[in-house]
């Protein structure tokens, strides 16, 4: 039996999904080693705490509440500083990071910290022995990687998406941590959260994604692919990096090695060619469909249905048939 | 300013791979290699860096076999001063042994700058930078879409999922590069022929035992893809059909 901490991570005042996603995890794996508790790390400025009701729907025995006025925004070396100490003082089997930026960023400091290894971006993983096997997808998405981690705690991020949040109800006791370091004392500072739009629904979280390339043709008939999005009601709009590189969408909109990685149930690529470093951020997707004008695009290789046309043709009248459908469904 | 780049040799992505026979690692034959993506970036922001300022020394340094020279001399016909090649039989999967063998080259190396890629795109891990930063105690910020550095402190922006933020740090640190920042030159003629001659260390790797390995590889399962169900606008009412009772996500 093993106790096992969970990073809930958050933004500004919110709890974040994936937050909910480790707690999940680290649920899994405490259950997979005879049952031991779930503890959720929550840190972020005063009235953070709310969020521990939460942690305990999906998992979590005991929430472990860091509030500091200084910890408005996110503090690497604060979060890292805490992490590490409250991971050697709980005697943790293992620490459950988001494979998310925020603990892409922290959860490989915390383990160096430690002098023990990791594993990154896991899509499975399963107590074996003295070890933890895990599942992680390397060169691109092409090779999928069984990988062993020995050595105590384990420090593991466990990719967005991977490990759906799953009610779960403990007690989510309170129990108060004061920050391993003094946040006015850290050397990096963040300055700024630039918030995208907030009011948008995340890639990460939508059921559908509707992502535009080049074939679009000019930035303002991206429209189409909102249009679409809007009328599915449930999605988010990506894009590739080519029209990210010219400014057409924000960079928080690319889908790909270097942007993104997704999985929906639904994956609309409009005007897309599908080069391997797109396909690398959405081919775990469920169902994948393709609108290109070329029927030789790679995009089609991958696609489970695929139209040969113009997107811009073909667009406002799946927009109209969608919204026929929704209406009727 | 002296900067250190970080660079892992890595087979270019634009391939079909096979896995080798021992069925824990890519069968290396007839693949490409080169410097990682993000690797590249860096050292196009030391090289930029360093050009804004005037003077200072630029290291690369691989943890690898032999092949990585060629690498390390590629980095090299892009401006880069010298390079230390960290010599091991292979490239561990644990990043901590490789950021132990590169803190124990880089401890007291007198840097201001110690530059990675956001990740290696083979390993897709993510992790050799900030944990290098640790072991090092050195200030870090990672995935930096946008770096400045004045007055012996540095600017940084990181993208997060539909956000980002800024940082400020004080030098030396360790900063990860992501893309965006910069594209890598292409190396000249003249910076080829000067590379030939440019210094190449060669020195152990202290990679330390590591605890992470890989124990299998598969291919993910093939998309049956590739089913093309009509042409123009008058396939949206089978498409439409298809993603209601076949997808069921209408
Ligand atoms: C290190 C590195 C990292 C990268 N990371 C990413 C990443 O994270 N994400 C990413 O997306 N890319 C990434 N790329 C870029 C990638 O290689 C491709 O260049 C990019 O994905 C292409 O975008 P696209 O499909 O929009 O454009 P294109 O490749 O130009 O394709 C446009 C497509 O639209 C079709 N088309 C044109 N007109 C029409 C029309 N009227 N109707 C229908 N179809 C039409 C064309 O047939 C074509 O297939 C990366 C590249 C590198 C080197
Ligand atoms: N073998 C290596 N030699 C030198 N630098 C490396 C090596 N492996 C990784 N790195 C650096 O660490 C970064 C992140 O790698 P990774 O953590 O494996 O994704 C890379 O972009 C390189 O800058």
């Amino acid at each position: 039996m093993a106790n096992v901490l969970a990073f809930a991570e958050t933004r500004g005042a919110e709890l974040r999904k994936v937050a909910l996603e480790a707690v999940t995890a680290a649920r899994q794996l405490a259950d997979a080693t005879g049952g031991g508790e779930v503890h959720a790390l929550l840190m972020g400025a005063p009235g953070i705490a709310s969020h521990a009701a939460a942690l305990g729907a999906h998992g979590a025995d005991v929430v472990l509440v860091v509030e500091h006025p200084g910890l408005a925004l996110y503090s690497p070396e604060v979060a890292a500083a805490t992490a590490a100490e409250r991971t050697r003082s709980g005697g943790y089997r293992a620490a459950i990071f988001s494979a998310s930026a925020r603990g892409k960023d922290l959860a490989p400091r915390v383990a160096a910290k430690l002098g023990v290894s990791m594993a990154s971006d896991v899509t499975s993983l399963e107590p074996n022995g003295d070890a933890i096997v895990v599942r992680h997808p390397t060169y691109t998405g092409k090779i999928i990687a069984t990988l062993r981690l020995t050595g105590t705690p384990a420090i593991i991020t466990v990719r967005p998406g991977a490990v759906p949040p799953a009610p779960n109800a403990r007690a989510g006791r309170v129990g108060r941590v004061a920050p391993a370091l003094d946040p006015a004392a850290a050397r990096v500072v963040p300055k700024e959260l630039v918030q995208g739009n907030t009011a948008k629904l995340d890639l990460g979280e939508a059921p559908v994604i509707v992502s535009g390339g080049r074939g679009l043709k000019a930035p303002e008939n991206f429209r189409l692919v909102e249009e679409l999005a809007a009328a599915f009601g449930n999605a988010a709009v990506g894009a590739t990096r080519a029209v990210t590189d010219d400014g057409w969408r924000p960079h928080s909109d690319q889908i790909g090695q270097t942007g993104r990685l997704v999985s929906p149930d639904l994956y609309i690529a409009c005007g897309i060619s599908g080069a391997i470093q797109h396909l690398a951020g959405m081919r775990t997707s469920k169902t994948i469909v393709a609108i290109n004008k070329d029927k030789d695009a790679p995009i089609f290789k991958i696609a489970d249905y695929g139209i040969v046309g113009d997107v811009l043709e073909v667009l406002p009248v799946l927009t109209e048939a969608v919204k026929k459908a929704k209406q009727n469904g | 300013m002296k900067i250190a780049v970080c660079i892992k040799r890595v087979a270019d992505m634009e391939t079909r791979f096979k896995i080798a026979s021992d069925g824990v690692s890519v069968d290396e034959t007839g693949l490409k290699f080169d410097i990682g993506d993000f690797d590249g970036y860096a050292a196009e922001v030391a090289l930029q860096l360093n050009e804004k300022e005037g003077k200072g020394e630029i290291v690369a340094i691989s943890v690898g076999p032999d092949v990585v020279q060629e690498t390390l001399r590629k980095a090299m016909s892009m401006g880069i001063d010298r390079a230390v090649q960290l010599k091991a039989d292979k490239v561990p999967v644990d990043g901590l042994a490789i950021a132990r063998a590169l803190a124990a080259e880089l401890k007291d190396g007198g840097y201001d700058l110690i530059l990675f890629g956001r990740m290696a795109v083979d390993s897709a891990n993510q992790t050799v930078g900030p944990m290098t930063a640790e072991l090092l105690g050195l200030p870090c910020v990672t995935a930096a879409s946008k770096l400045e550095i004045a007055n012996g402190r540095g600017t940084a922006r990181r993208e997060l999922e539909g956000a980002a933020e800024i940082l400020e740090f004080p030098l030396p640190a360790v900063v990860t590069i992501d893309e965006g920042i910069a594209r890598p030159r292409y190396p000249s003629l003249k910076g080829i022929m000067a590379a030939k001659k440019k210094p190449l260390e060669v020195k152990p790797a202290q990679l330390g035992e590591p605890h992470l390995t890989v124990t299998a590889m598969a291919l993910p399962p093939e998309r049956t893809g590739g089913r093309i169900i009509g042409e123009g606008p008058a396939a949206v009412p089978e498409l439409v059909r298809l993603l209601q009772t076949e997808a069921k996500v209408l």
